[in-house]
């Protein structure tokens, strides 16, 4: 098999606009005979579903959630970038491209990057004609702060809450849909399978989580949006529904996964404080806009952080990055947030966290200005840890947060199955091997609205296909197959909960295929996730029935998933012998600890092709080219 | 914070099905953290249900950080337990004493039938919003964004609003399940903004409508849902809508 992008040529500029003059168009009363099924709600599938509806499509989008505006882009909290230059500061689309592209440290697709970063704008636009309220200057117009990694302010923000409005106003525009008939919802609706018909992506099998029926949908495209894999490691930033389920059952049946190892592990989080715990919360890191990061200049230094006095101080990231300081990207935060307490100098119980210190900022701007922008992150953050965060300065810690590895899509955002389109955080495509923040919000919804839309019906045009029924012989094989896998998962009714799996498959990976990695930990974890995976499928226990609502059965489902995910992504992480962005092998450091690249070897995205579990993949490779980027060394000094 | 770990009796509501007889039923969760979250006592005492062989007590709940709105418990008579302006998955375990007992029953409302244990069927909510809860706005032709100009103030005030997360809770809080909190937020953050004007009126007239075919019951003034809801959302956005509602009753310009 060999991969074709399918990137247009000539200047990058163009690209987009070639590119949409090429596709087929479907006319307008044409429309409605295709059927086009959705996979997830959040920003990419609620704005995928609303815009096809729109054009005239019929649209049947499914969540396994009990509301579409549940789906998880609804917790992304600092804020969308868009190539505006509102404020003046010396933004365009070509800046956005190539921070982009440098922030993912050379491992993007270029031509993809530079249409994000074109139709950011419109965006913006779109999402303030449907009323989300961003936050505004006195004058009315909109304001913008800055994230991590960049030099000017390009993200639009609704308080510490722009995932939850911009859902909303996807959502909302996906309701429309829902009121006039073209788009049906089916909500409590999990994909467990993919169905493929004559190599063509055709449909999905379903289970209804409050009865447990299985049913299978036909259309003439299927469209996953069904987020990221970083739970995974068990503890992280996601709600804890997120899974890979659709996205591995798509895997699993022909469809390549790309730079798995490639994962985020975000840098300000509220530190673990308990065997117990379920999930890690996330502080956005636009709080680090104020927020100074400092550990103590001693090692084994136990005073209150009010106590030690400023010359003791080590503001580790204003030191060694005096250009971004603590705005550089979250790879680098995280790795020196690490360093530090490798050192001994991590602060709170464990000796894991550093500070994020507001001190400064209120004495320059006053409580009103902090409670103003971050007022809600500060809430939450009190009602966690007890802790009140205008007095004492935050204790945060990196936790795994986001996945820039995914299936693998050409610039149509299709993936090598005909007929099966992955957009959002569920591809791979637009962020490297590490994202800059406030670039999640921005891809999601520039893959629905103004990707997908061009794309999808570009593929349509050339491939009406024949009705299937449920009789054929590819629909009733994927069938039995799910209800052959449900009924064992029900059956084996051994002596471990699923959740003692998923937990020691968290551990197992934040040791080894977290921050840090290295040959001898990703051999040793291979051995160790194939043992788990052996011992899971004899000796898990799931009570109840399979044709009930049955929360358990549900996790197990997806838990045996993530434990194969997860050896993928520790091969994943073994074959590539460089650093870059969030991967970061032992290996392969620059004197002063920064990642460093193999740009000989490494410049390709391993798309990976599934031989079933417990056999190795075939690695498929797709070369990257930079033409309008100079690769250089990432430098936030 | 100060760790410490307390005893805890549970009365649960337990219920197989929409149309079977629920009971409660008494468990003991024991050693909690009263760092943990009250979920994550839950957890704890799943955990060991499964342990035991039995089935868990069946919860919604998904992000944790109290934006999704997906989980909910009634916890000693009160919609998100007794933390104001907190969801049941950002109330922890320090805001309960040692040795007490906690009755949690899941959201009772005529609109939201009960479907597992503490789950409710919150998708009157869904066919609320799809009778105009939104800006008709196809993608493609929307102006620059900054020509529109909102005052700080204004759009400040659409947010409040905005935040709703479609819990539920003020629907379980208020004496008749009216939910008339949750469609005044929406209604009222759409026609604070002027995006939302053209549309106002109708949208008002439309989602108070279904929430009457969704068998929600009348407001009961008793300001019950603003105690309990979890964004701190005013009832003033309840004057608002019944003023959209009159007016479009009044001018009746389209239907």
């Amino acid at each position: 098999m060999s991969l074709h992008s399918n990137s247009p040529t000539g200047p990058i500029a163009d690209r987009w606009n070639k590119h949409k003059a090429e596709l087929k168009l479907i006319g307008p009363t044409n429309r409605r005979k295709y059927e086009v099924i959705i996979v997830g709600t959040g920003l990419a599938g609620a704005s995928a579903a609303a815009t096809l509806g729109e054009q005239g499509y019929r649209v049947r989008v499914f969540t396994h959630h009990d509301s579409p505006r549940r789906a998880h882009s609804v917790a992304a909290q600092g804020g969308i970038n868009a190539a505006k230059n509102y404020q003046n500061d010396g933004d365009s689309v070509h800046r956005l491209f190539y921070d982009t592209v440098k922030g993912g440290d050379f491992r993007a697709r270029e031509s993809n990057v530079h249409r994000l970063a074109e139709v950011s704008a419109n965006i913006i636009d779109q999402c303030v004609a449907q009323g989300v309220p961003f936050a505004r200057e006195y004058g009315g117009t909109l304001a913008n702060r800055t994230f991590g990694g960049v030099l000017v302010a390009r993200t639009f923000y609704a308080r510490g809450q722009t995932g939850q409005q911009l859902l909303y106003g996807a959502y909302s525009s996906l309701m429309r849909m829902v009121d006039t008939g073209r788009c049906t919802l089916h909500t409590r609706s999990e994909m467990v399978d993919l169905v493929v018909v004559d190599g063509r992506a055709r449909g999905i099998v379903v289970r209804d989580l409050v009865t447990g029926e299985l049913s299978v949908h036909v259309a003439d495209a299927v469209v996953l949006c069904t987020g990221g894999y970083s739970n995974v490691f068990y503890l992280s930033t996601n709600a804890m529904t997120c899974n890979t389920t659709a996205t591995w059952r798509a895997h699993r049946r022909g469809a390549l996964f790309a730079n798995p190892c490639y994962t985020q592990i975000h840098p300000t989080c509220i530190p673990q404080h308990g065997e117990y715990q379920s999930k890690l919360t996330l502080m956005s890191e636009s709080l680090r806009n104020d927020g100074r990061v400092w550990v103590p200049k001693q090692a084994g230094d136990r005073r209150a952080p009010n106590e030690i006095p400023e010359d003791e101080r080590d503001y580790y990231l204003e030191r060694k990055y005096p250009t971004f300081g603590n705005m550089v990207p979250r790879d680098v935060a995280s790795r020196n947030a690490k360093y530090v307490c490798d050192e001994g100098r991590g602060v709170g119980g464990t000796g894991r966290a550093v500070y994020l210190d507001f001190r400064d900022a209120i004495e320059r701007d006053g409580e009103d200005a902090i409670r103003a922008r971050y007022g809600n992150l500060f809430d939450m953050y009190q009602k966690i840890t007890d802790d009140d965060p205008y007095r004492v300065p935050m204790k945060i810690y990196p936790a795994p947060h986001y996945t820039m590895g995914g299936l693998w899509v050409d610039y149509n955002l299709m993936s090598n199955i005909p007929g099966l389109f992955v957009a959002g955080e569920a591809n791979f495509s637009d962020h490297g091997a590490n994202r800059l923040g406030a670039s999640a919000l921005m891809q999601g919804l520039a893959d629905g609205y103004f990707v997908l839309p061009y794309t999808v019906g570009g593929y349509l045009s050339g491939n009406r296909a024949e009705a299937i029924t449920e009789d054929h012989p590819a629909v009733r094989e994927a069938l039995a197959f799910v209800n052959e896998r449900l009924g064992r998962l029900a059956g084996i009714q051994g002596k471990r909960s699923v959740e003692s799996f998923h937990r020691e498959l968290g551990m197992l990976m934040l040791d080894k295929v977290g921050m840090s990695r290295s040959r001898e930990g990703l051999e040793d974890v291979i051995a160790r996730i194939n043992a788990l995976r052996s011992e899971f499928w004899e000796n898990v226990f799931v009570p109840g029935s399979t044709a009930s609502f049955n929360q358990e059965l549900e996790k197990a489902n997806r838990v045996a998933d993530f434990i194969e995910l997860a050896e993928l992504m520790a091969r994943d992480a073994l074959h590539r012998e460089e650093s870059c962005g969030g991967h970061f092998r032992e290996e392969h450091q620059t004197p002063e600890g920064e990642a460093l690249r193999n740009d000989d070897e490494f410049c390709h995205v391993a798309a990976w092709e599934s031989n079933g579990p417990g056999n190795e993949p075939t690695l498929h490779k797709e070369e990257l080219t930079f033409e309008f980027v100079k690769l250089t060394q990432r430098s936030y000094k | 914070m100060s760790s410490r770990t307390i005893n805890l009796t549970l009365r649960v509501w337990r219920q197989t099905s929409p149309d079977q007889a629920g009971r409660f039923e008494k468990y003991e969760a024991k050693d909690v953290s009263t760092d943990a979250s009250f979920l994550e006592m839950l957890d704890q005492v799943n955990e060991e249900l499964v342990n035991r062989g039995e089935e868990p007590i069946a919860f919604e709940h998904d992000c944790r950080e109290g934006i999704c709105g997906t989980c909910g418990i009634v916890i000693n008579g009160m919609a998100h337990g007794p933390q104001h302006g907190t969801t049941t998955c950002q109330l922890h375990m320090r805001q309960f004493r040692d040795g007490e007992t906690l009755t949690l029953e899941p959201w009772r409302a005529r609109g939201f039938p009960v479907l597992k244990d503490l789950a409710v069927d919150r998708a009157a909510f869904d066919r609320i919003m799809a009778a105009g809860g939104y800006n008709s706005v196809n993608v493609g032709n929307a102006p620059d964004a900054n020509s529109i100009l909102v005052s700080r103030t204004v759009a400040s005030d659409a947010f409040d609003a905005a935040t709703c997360i479609g819990c539920g809770a003020c629907v379980a809080a208020c004496p008749n399940a009216s939910a008339m909190l949750f469609v005044a937020a929406k209604v009222g953050h759409l026609a604070t903004l002027p995006q939302g004007q053209p549309e106002a009126t109708k949208r008002a007239k439309r989602m108070v409508d279904q929430m009457d075919i969704e068998g929600f019951g009348a407001c009961t003034n008793t300001l019950e849902c603003e105690a309990a809801c979890p964004k701190e959302i005013s009832t003033k956005w309840i004057q608002k809508m019944n003023r959209l509602y009159l007016k479009a009753a009044l001018i009746s310009d389209e239907t």
